[in-house]
């Protein structure tokens, strides 16, 4: 499709902008002034309509395919919380409001939403406190690690190292780097969970954190899980949560009662916010009572008279993480789709996503090669090596399954399994879309067998065929 | 309410098949040891559809948007024009994820391909990256790769980077060996151990300055220069490119994405072609396919946190990738000349409000500043009180500055943008005066 740059062409009609209607002219010293007008296409409305709907049309979806993309939890994002998300009341609302003297009583819905979602993120977790200012998961990290670095500061010593398990996301090493600590990675032991000799010898008073993933990305739940905690809090470490996985465990078990320290939450997989193409998403963070007073500010609090303000006066505050109060058209979603599913409903997306998740295990695992042959919670991993010896990789079938209409798992990671296939259905998947996917997955095994050299010609049916990404990093075209 | 479609029955099915005989889900959650189990799960039960939405619909109403607002500071009341909405909430964008699979994300492959070219040609500058979370840690960021270009860091900040930017920044960079000092002339502590200087064009107090000199001098010592923009107001004024600058970031809210009480925003960064690969976040890319069909991906991965781990330039992971298509169909229908319309409307009506509120007695205002949209006034009492009584006579007058400068108890942050009338300028004029008067 052309850019939409190729499609600008002078003397198309300006889109109308409220003009000026005072007797002011516009004057600005030239100095002051671009040279010249920015290039951006000259298009009519109309053309602009056609070509994002165009462009549209070229992505698979959550609403047009099956998306089992694993870690991502692309589960269906119920409507009504988008006609929320556009109501006036909230979208024309200024942040800064409620920071001018008198401003908070024209936000006291906005700000009694934020204040609720925090308290049903804290029965949910089994954290005392939550900050929704994280703007997207590994932003969640980010400020958790801050926050227990402020914690250890003040205790006076900041300490030096995060342990992070073998099979973590790339974004919890990244994090702990930015966050000024070395990081030092702990294996999985065979049944995929964290070894705990490996992390008994290396915890001591040097270790500010362990990160875990729970449960992890292999989809397993640690039952010893008690005994890392416990083990960590001995020598003073704490540890967060990796959210990015509750939606397993949603209403069966709580960081909180596990012995984190603190957990974020990606709104946009369990509360079902869309992802939006690679966001927003949100990622609010939850602690335990011995970090909430370095949470970020302002706090939102409820004053006795049943108002809700602002507080700014934390001394111990790791300051500001975002500009406000995270992104709040993403919170207001999740907090209309906590309410609208309630006690029962959140026990169901965890029942029925685990079900689905085990569901295609046991169905493939004659096919494909389960690396780790147990139960598993929201998602399963298996490996394409038994494929990959007739040149079929993770990635042919990926292409594959494209053709099918179907969006591949995360392929690839963890890092620790080979030819990795991540596959997590989520709880709104039905048994129909399941069968339907084993079916193909099963078909394409065979053709593994039987004509390997199918699978370079895939995808075939999509606007352009498999892309040549070393083209495109060694002859770098970025833009127009 | 529930959106599962398996019915009782799929479930038993699939149950069984998984071997669970009995039927009893709870079989699966055995890893997890009893006494391990949710001590707690007090949540109501749930409601339907139109249950929250009348609670909802509730608290919205709660909020009272209708005051004449000329509160900015750093966030703006544009005009968003319908089609964004219609275009942004298609599903097929916005239920979809990060473009790994790219021939199956071509839409927003292409989209943000189309995002970085919008950028470029609006900061006059080389390359753009995916888009960041939002004005404030993208100063983060720029700082960040900053450090890793020179390999310095001593950090120049300008008195007029957005206060909110400035504590983001701090906060993010606390544990990192870092030196800020902040000035309001760089020139003065610029020497050759400065990594970078921090700018901020029209600056919080709405000022414009051509910084062409400072840049110079900034690279002449060896640092990079980081600058953050409103990018509206680049419909008119001096790039960034053409004064120099080597990291170009901002806050996009402004350009078609609404208020929101604080977000999803925008934050953009575009930077010199040399410095592609020191830059943090997603990047799409051209190529083709095997029969020569133009095609997109991201590109230049090995940067990124899911390759690099520890050694990424950064740990994030995603972009804002339906703002970023929010601000391309923005500058996408306004265009060349809409662009330009909305950049020049703003400005002037602002110049007229500068101009009636300079006339009234007590009132002192800098009028040979030069400004883009937002202007400082200083009141005869402080701004704050002065706030507060008049949004009893429907108005949010401004931003009062005392509220982050010690000094500045009685100055207010006027912003105007091109949705004012005349009418409405005049009336929060005389509210203002007659405020004063009493």
């Amino acid at each position: 499709m052309q850019l939409i740059f190729e499609k600008s062409k002078d003397g198309k009609k300006v889109f109308p902008v409220p003009e000026n209607d005072t007797p002011a002219k516009f004057k600005l010293d030239k100095k002051y002034m671009r040279e010249t007008s920015a290039e951006l296409p000259q298009v009519s409305e109309f053309d602009v309509v056609r070509h994002f709907t165009g462009l549209s049309k070229m992505n698979l979806s959550v609403d047009s395919n099956f998306y089992p993309l694993g870690s991502c939890t692309m589960k269906y994002n119920p409507k009504f919380t988008e006609a929320l998300a556009a109501l006036e009341g909230f979208c024309d609302l200024h942040p800064f409001l409620p920071w001018l003297s008198g401003g908070a009583r024209y936000a006291q819905g906005a700000l009694e939403l934020i204040y609720q979602l925090q308290k049903q993120l804290c029965e949910i977790t089994g954290m005392s406190a939550f900050t929704t200012q994280p703007l997207a998961g590994a932003h969640g990290e980010l400020t958790g690690i801050l926050l227990i670095a402020a914690y250890h500061e003040h205790k006076g010593n900041r300490r030096k190292i995060v342990l992070i398990p073998d099979s973590g996301h790339g974004t919890n090493p990244a994090t702990a780097t930015i966050a000024g600590y070395q990081v030092k990675t702990i294996a999985s032991d065979k049944n995929g969970v964290l070894d705990l000799n490996a992390l008994k010898s290396s915890l001591n008073k040097d270790v500010a954190a362990i990160m875990l993933t729970c449960p992890n990305t292999l989809g397993i739940f640690n039952s010893q899980i008690k005994e890392v905690t416990d083990l960590a809090h001995k020598e003073g470490t704490l540890v967060y949560c990796d959210g990015a996985n509750l939606n397993a465990i949603l209403g069966r078990a709580r960081p909180g009662d596990l012995g984190f320290d603190a957990v974020h939450v990606n709104l946009h997989k369990t509360f079902a916010t869309p992802h939006g193409g690679g966001g927003p998403g949100a990622g609010p963070v939850g602690v335990k009572k011995e970090l909430a007073p370095f949470l970020p500010v302002p706090r939102i609090t409820r004053e006795n008279k049943g108002n809700f303000g602002l507080d700014f006066n934390s001394k111990l505050s790791i300051g500001h993480i975002a500009p406000f109060y995270g992104n709040f058209l993403v919170l207001l979603k999740a907090y209309a789709y906590i309410l609208a599913l309630g006690k029962n409903g959140l026990l169901e997306v965890s029942e029925n996503a685990v079900i689905n998740a085990n569901y295609i295990m046991h169905k493939l695992k004659d096919y494909y090669e389960l690396p780790y042959n147990r139960g598993c919670m929201h998602e399963c991993i298996f490996s394409a090596s038994k494929q990959a010896k007739n040149g079929v990789h993770a990635l042919d079938i990926a292409k594959a399954l494209i053709d099918k209409g179907i969006h591949p798992p995360t392929i690839y990671f963890p890092l620790i399994v080979k030819e990795a296939m991540m596959i997590e259905p989520t709880e709104t998947e039905s048994k129909e879309t399941l069968d339907s996917f084993i079916n193909v997955m099963i078909e394409l095994s065979k053709l593994a067998e039987d004509d390997p050299s199918k699978f370079k010609d895939f995808p075939k049916t999509t606007p352009v065929g498999r892309l040549d990404e070393v083209k495109a990093a060694k002859d770098l075209n970025l833009r127009t | 309410m529930s959106y599962i479609s398996n019915t009782q029955d799929d479930k038993l099915k699939m149950l069984q098949a998984i071997g669970i005989k009995d039927g009893d889900a709870e079989k699966l959650f055995k890893d997890i040891p009893k006494d391990l189990r949710a001590r707690s799960f007090n949540i109501q039960p749930g409601k339907n559809e139109y249950e929250v939405t009348q609670h909802v619909k509730g608290l919205a109403e709660k909020n009272n948007t209708r005051l004449i607002s000329f509160l900015g500071a750093g966030y703006y009341d544009h005009f968003i024009p319908a089609a964004i909405d219609a275009l942004a909430s298609r599903s097929e964008f916005y239920t979809a994820y990060t473009p790994y699979q790219s021939e199956a994300s071509q839409g927003t492959l292409q989209a943000i391909y189309e995002y970085q070219s919008a950028i470029c040609r609006l900061t006059g500058m080389d390359v753009a990256n995916a888009s960041l979370y939002d004005g404030g840690t993208a100063v983060f960021e720029a700082t960040m790769m900053a450090m890793r270009i020179t390999k310095k860091s001593k950090f120049l900040i300008d008195s007029g980077l957005n206060p909110i930017h400035k504590k983001i920044l701090y906060t993010h960079s606390d544990n990192l060996p870092v030196d800020f000092k902040e000035t309001s002339d760089v020139n003065k502590l610029l020497d050759d151990k400065t990594a970078a200087i921090i700018l901020q064009n029209p600056n919080f107090f709405g000022t414009i300055t051509d910084y062409t000199d400072i840049i110079k001098k900034a690279h002449n010592a060896g640092a990079v220069v980081i600058m953050s923009v409103y990018p509206l107001s680049l419909g008119i004024l001096k790039t960034p490119a053409e004064m120099g600058a080597d990291i170009v970031i901002g806050e996009c809210q402004s350009l078609g994405i609404p208020l929101s009480f604080g977000g999803p925003y925008l934050g953009f960064m575009a930077t010199k072609k040399e410095y592609v690969r020191k830059m943090p976040g997603r990047i799409a890319g051209v190529t083709t396919d095997a029969l020569g069909r133009r095609g997109f991906v991201l590109t230049l991965q090995t940067r990124e946190q899911h390759i690099r781990r520890e050694k990424a330039t950064s740990n994030i992971c995603s972009n804002q990738a339906l703002c970023a298509l929010r601000a391309l169909i923005y500058m996408c229908l306004l265009g060349k000349e809409g662009l330009k319309k909305v950049a020049q409307s703003s400005a002037v009506k602002a110049e007229y409000a500068k101009n009636i509120l300079s006339k009234i007695k007590g009132i002192k205002l800098e009028k040979t500043l030069p400004t883009f949209n937002e202007f400082v006034i200083e009141l005869p009492v402080k701004a704050d009180k002065i706030t507060q009584k008049m949004q009893d006579k429907g108005f949010i007058a401004g931003f009062p500055l005392g509220r982050f400068y010690d000094n500045m108890e009685k100055h207010l942050l006027v912003a105007v943008t091109e949705k004012h009338t005349k009418q409405q300028i005049d009336r929060y004029a005389k509210a203002l005066e007659l405020l004063l008067c009493n």
